[in-house]
């Protein structure tokens, strides 16, 4: 059976039936994303509404230059695949804000193209194709400059400490003004051919904001970042489609927006803080307020036999992973040091705090590629009224999300901030460098209680070690 | 379309989104946020319906540029999402390559 060819337009029933059953697969999908039994079941579910949508796209009768497309498939196709398949883990949360990025830049470019022809048509152009199109195009520019700079930091391109210059805040702020100023403008003049310069300026002004602001927020806050453009990419995709009047695009932005502004709304939460007070003041002023000398406090220090000893003779244990077990890559011989333990009848959990790490669930997925069950992942509030009947508490590359401070000491820059209540556990081991604070700058004082033993070394190193001697016990 | 469907389909969109995002479990937001990474690389339909209308060499190269980074946000955003939910495993320990069909291990009782 052939369909007639009028079926292949832009914007007929077929097409938009096609687009339909895209997106209700991407609803579908991410649906699925709720359990890990389902979710790479999901995940092709809604790669395959993707399939279909890109399928049905270029079946259109307006498709033309097969040449670019093939061209640009083929390169997006390449490094995408190549990219996912080399990347490390632990460097997950900057191969996520680099595709962030690369979306963003799609709906800039793709908005960019848009004003093009629709200023070739004749110069007007409707307010509701030209607003979608400068939304998308600000919104899709700032997303692309901004995940590159969160990238650059996380991948230590560029320093992952806050970058600022006086008077940043005024200067954002008139920069932001500019932009609406220029949109504005662009609108005002939608009936008589608005110009083109000025949109350019208006784009490059996007990208500045973007790289700005990005760069006074600390490595430490990435999460939110990351989250946060991730939403910006999303609502950009679907403005996109408000102006090319696709609503594949519209729903399928839309979800991404909902996802990215849960999940940055879910983190500023974890931390305790607004997200204006993420976006505008950093924690390097608060670290610069925070950072008070620390006072020689004594603090008991333990090797790895010690540390054996307490774990290998202990009911019931539970690790406390942060971003220092990523960079010491210390999570598969933490799995071993669990694996020796369970052999010997110890029951062990790993607590997870919601922004350990540098993008949320992080630490979740490093443990995942080490084997660690998913059962024995358990969330801040589940584990935390257990801590008290835990024998041994574990912190291992983790340090302001454990601070009694939070909870004890209203004037720290932490306060309020929810906590794994390691203290309350019968025994702490904390295994770190050395005594440096975490980036919020500030003292620990876990490290001082009586019944807390620091273990100093690197992450991978003492668990390793701690693992072998627990086997000769 | 006109306006007010695009909008009523925008605000359906979101709620229907806050519903099924929230439900999403803390281990799994990594995979999540990758994997709704990969859907907004979407947005490369855009790209496949603006160059079919390009001329001149300007149009031609954002619009070529604009596909290739919508099919990276794709393709990789999909394939890391699979690599990733491929680690999440029910039991530990397991010889490779049997998935999760063995039986429960009786390790924490020993000891």
């Amino acid at each position: 059976m052939t369909l007639p060819v009028a079926a292949f337009s832009e914007g007929s029933d077929f097409v938009t039936a096609c687009y339909i059953v895209a997106f209700s697969l991407f609803i579908f999908g991410v649906r699925q994303g709720t359990h890990p039994t389902t979710a790479r079941r999901g995940n092709l579910i809604a790669a395959t509404g993707m399939a279909i949508a890109v399928a049905i796209t270029l079946s259109l009768d307006v498709i033309g230059n097969g040449v670019l497309i093939v061209v640009g498939i083929l390169t997006g196709t390449l490094v995408g695949a190549v990219a996912s398949r080399r990347v490390q883990m632990t460097q997950m949360p900057q191969m996520v804000a680099l595709y962030n990025g690369v979306g963003g830049g799609a709906a800039a470019l793709i908005s960019w193209a848009e004003f093009r022809h629709q200023l070739a048509l004749g110069g007007e152009i409707p307010l509701d194709v030209l607003i979608p199109i400068l939304f998308s195009m600000v919104v899709g520019s700032v997303s692309f400059w901004g995940s590159n700079i969160a990238f650059s930091k996380l991948q230590e391109l560029i320093s992952g400490r806050p970058i600022r210059f006086p008077a940043q805040h005024i200067f954002n702020g008139v920069l932001l003004a500019a932009i609406l100023t220029g949109c504005i403008v662009l609108a005002t003049d939608h009936d008589s051919s608005p110009s083109q310069a000025l949109f350019i300026g208006v784009l490059i002004g996007a990208a500045v904001l973007g790289n700005l602001f990005v760069l006074p927020i600390g490595g430490a806050d990435m999460p939110v970042v990351i989250s946060l453009l991730n939403a910006f990419t999303g609502l950009s995709a679907a403005a996109a489609g408000f102006a090319l009047d696709n609503v594949a695009l519209i729903v399928a932005g839309t979800l991404v927006g909902s996802s990215g502004t849960i999940l940055t709304i879910a983190m500023s939460r974890a931390m305790n803080r607004s997200i204006g007070n993420l976006m505008f003041s950093g924690f390097g002023a608060l670290a610069a307020g925070g950072a008070v000398a620390a006072e020689e406090r004594p603090v008991t220090s333990i090797g790895a036999q010690d540390a054996a000893i307490k774990l290998g003779y202990a009911d019931s244990v539970v690790f406390v992973p942060g971003y220092g077990m990523a960079v010491a890559q210390a999570q598969h011989a933490l799995k071993e040091l669990a694996n020796e333990l369970e052999r010997r009848g110890v029951r062990v959990s790993y607590a997870i705090h919601p922004v350990a790490g540098r993008m949320p669930g992080h630490m979740n997925v490093l443990l995942a590629e080490a084997d660690v069950p998913y059962e024995q992942l358990r969330e801040m509030d589940e584990i935390n009224p257990e801590m008290p009947q835990t024998d041994v508490a574990v912190v291992i590359g983790a340090n302001d999300v454990t601070n009694p401070a939070a909870k004890n000491d209203p004037g720290s820059p932490i306060a309020g901030m929810p906590i794994i209540e390691v203290n309350e556990a019968r025994e702490v081991i904390v295994i770190k460098r050395s005594l440096s604070p975490g980036f919020a700058g500030i003292d620990n004082d876990l490290f001082y209680q009586p019944n807390t033993s620091m273990l100093f070394a690197d992450a991978k190193q003492a668990a390793a070690d701690i693992g072998s001697e627990v086997q000769e016990l | 379309m006109d306006l007010i469907t695009e909008i009523t389909i925008f605000v359906l969109a979101a709620f229907v989104g806050f519903e099924v995002i929230s439900k999403v479990p803390t281990t799994l937001h990594t995979p999540l946020m990758s994997q709704t990474n990969a859907i907004h690389g979407i947005v490369m339909l855009g790209g496949l319906l603006v160059i079919g209308l390009a001329d001149g060499t300007v149009d031609k190269v954002i619009g070529t540029i604009a596909i290739a980074f919508g099919t990276i946000n794709i393709v990789g955003g999909f394939m890391v999402t699979d690599r990733m939910l491929g680690m999440f495993r029910r039991k530990p320990r397991e010889p490779k390559g049997t998935g999760r069909a063995t039986q429960p291990s009786a390790e924490q009782e020993e000891g």
